[in-house]
């Protein structure tokens, strides 16, 4: 009875002193011009694509095809103009970012799941199970990211969760470093030594003592890296090894505007510029989050 | 050190057989039947089968694989399914185009970077440092191969000054590595900036102005030689991935370099060559990350002291 009422206590002092943490990292992120205006923009973003289907209706506006109107320059009527097929760019765009997005933020889960926890494995435990995890990693590191996922890719067939995979394989390595790293400044604390001493199994201390005292650096690296993995997104649609046709992309529809340079340029230019604005927003982001997390490195 | 280096070129030889284990099975998972694409689209059960047989497909992975490697100790890397000739010449017949470009655009990243990194360092939040580091964040953000349809539509579309792609003159470089420096520049611009800000603030730079040292001399003798040490990193490790293969950019220029091989090949399930030009890549890669540890061991002298002593 008196251990649970000390647990009890325990805990609700525990979730005070938390909210009073992402309170004070909230206030130092606010601060932080840049910052708010990469996360208003994110949060645009998210928006848009979750109501996207309310802007622009899929079926009738976004893959139907209307060769009439092809390679319309922008206008009143189709303010970024028309694609070869004389589909609405400003519509596929706000439906591309839906793929987009999501395409991010499940290839930094998938590999944040499975190199973090590697890399929480391979920090704890040391020894052989870390040598092997790690030379592991060393492989996967050791192939330039992009031709690892093109490599998959292409084994795989092109498909939105292919290409998850192999934006999700392809970044393993990196979470398990950095989780591996955090972990090995943590676990020979003392508050690490004091689970133990109550009973805790590996388990516990590793989820609830070890990782969320690594999550700084992760939640950073995520935000940083969601970026990136749009952007590789895009890359492989541009080689045609991404989303099939008709779904509108971003990349595939830079690809698929090469043709018409000449003629009609905004096929190129303005995914483009959809890319840049959701890279630069997630980067201003990330950027001030860390500095919001670990104020020692603000400089 | 020599025993240093020794030993970690020993260890790229586990990495180098697990990335062709790796990139082998990966590949083998691939859709479609190879045989049949080999013998093309005429062919009958029986050719097809006898192509299978020919190129050892109708065997298991592991037993492929086996012999890929064993052909790869002696330096053989089969024949491309395509072209039918050997891999390995024809990748290094590639190789310099990659390495030309890789080593243009790590000098125009060099040449942008380096000045505003210092300039933005040593005049923190004037004018030129907001605009360099608004300049560096877009240059992060802009997706390459986008920036060199942007630079054909206006240099070469519009303007008519540059040609659009292929490998030629000079005039043909100054568009890839305007492209793929730019990006490595903004990387590298953030880079000189926050070391040189944290060198500027240390005791010996105080040290100097104190004594009287003339300001110029501060910056490029004391403060300079120290931030570059991070700085020289991030610049071998740009340029290693250059040599990885730029594979967007050389595939918006029609850049016969080894990153277009890689997609070309993928494209015609030519397997031999994708997993040749990987390999290759591969070990450049690394060869190049080593390089760049052990020339930070050169300049740093604490770094070299450590390794002096064991």
């Amino acid at each position: 009875m008196g251990a649970a009422k000390t647990n009890g206590a325990a805990h609700t002092g525990a979730t005070v002193k938390k909210r009073s943490q992402a309170a004070e990292i909230w206030r130092r992120l606010k601060k932080n011009r840049m910052a708010m205006l990469g996360l208003a923009v994110v949060l645009l973003l998210v928006l848009i694509s979750i109501f996207a289907d309310f802007l622009f209706d899929y079926d009738t506006i976004v893959i139907k095809q209307n060769t009439q109107i092809r390679l319309q320059s922008p206008s009143g009527e189709h303010w970024l103009g028309t694609d070869e097929f004389g589909r609405d760019i400003l519509a596929r765009i706000v439906h591309g970012s839906r793929v987009s997005l999501s395409v991010g933020v499940v290839a930094v889960s998938i590999s944040l799941m499975i190199g973090g926890t590697l890399g929480a494995v391979a920090g704890f435990y040391g020894g052989k199970v870390d040598n092997v995890i790690m030379r592991f990693m060393d492989i996967l590191l050791a192939v330039p990211s992009l031709l690892l996922s093109i490599t998959i890719v292409s084994a795989l067939g092109p498909s939105i969760f292919n290409l998850m995979l192999a934006l999700a394989i392809s970044s393993v390595p990196g979470y398990a470093r950095i989780v591996r790293a955090s972990v090995l400044t943590v676990k020979d604390q003392e508050f690490v030594e004091a689970a133990r001493c109550i009973g805790a199994n590996n388990f516990e201390i590793i989820a609830s003592h070890i990782i969320p005292n690594c999550m700084a650096p992760i939640i950073v690296q995520v935000s940083l890296k969601v970026a990136s993995a749009i952007l590789s997104t895009s890359g492989l649609s541009f080689l045609g090894l991404g989303v099939k046709a008709p779904t509108p992309e971003w990349g595939a529809m830079l690809s698929g505007g090469r043709a018409y340079l000449r003629n009609a340029p905004h096929l190129t230019i303005f995914p483009g510029i959809a890319i840049i604005i959701t890279i630069l927003s997630l980067n201003l982001l990330g950027d001030g989050l860390r500095d919001a997390l670990d104020p020692k490195l603000k400089k | 050190m020599s025993r240093y280096i020794l030993k970690r070129l020993v260890m790229l030889i586990p990495v180098v057989i697990g990335v062709t284990f790796m990139v082998y099975f990966i590949l083998s998972l691939s859709p479609g039947d190879t045989a049949a694409m080999i013998a093309g689209e005429t062919a009958d059960a029986e050719t097809i089968e006898a192509v299978r047989k020919d190129l050892g497909l109708d065997q298991p992975v592991i037993v492929q694989y086996g012999k890929y490697m064993l052909n790869l100790l002696r330096g053989d890397m089969g024949q491309s399914y395509k072209s039918k000739r050997d891999v390995f010449p024809s990748i290094m017949a590639s190789f310099p185009n990659t390495a030309k470009l890789a080593f243009w655009s790590i000098l125009v990243a060099v040449g942008i970077a380096l000045p505003i990194g210092i300039i933005s360092a040593t005049r923190q939040y004037s004018m030129i440092d907001n605009v360099g580091m608004v300049a560096a964040l877009l240059g992060v953000a802009t997706p390459n191969f986008w920036l060199g349809l942007m630079l054909i539509i206006l240099f070469s579309l519009n303007l008519g000054w540059l040609p659009s792609g292929g490998m030629g003159g000079w005039k043909n470089y100054i568009m890839p590595a305007i492209t793929l420096g730019t990006g490595d520049a903004a990387l590298i611009t953030r880079m000189t900036r926050s070391s040189m800000l944290e060198v500027i603030r240390q005791d010996y730079i105080r040290t100097a102005r104190a004594k009287g040292v003339p300001e110029k001399k501060v910056i490029h003798k004391h403060a300079l030689k120290n931030a570059l040490i991070p700085v020289v990193t991030v610049i071998g490790i740009q340029f290693g991935s250059l040599l990885g293969g730029a594979t967007l950019t050389e595939t918006v220029f029609a850049w016969p370099g080894v990153g277009r091989i890689v997609v070309d090949s993928i494209k015609s399930k030519d397997t031999p060559m994708v997993l040749g030009a990987i390999v290759l890549l591969t070990i450049t890669f690394s060869v190049v990350n080593l390089a760049v540890d052990i020339l930070y061991a050169f300049i740093d002298p604490r770094i070299k002291a450590q390794y002096k002593r064991k």
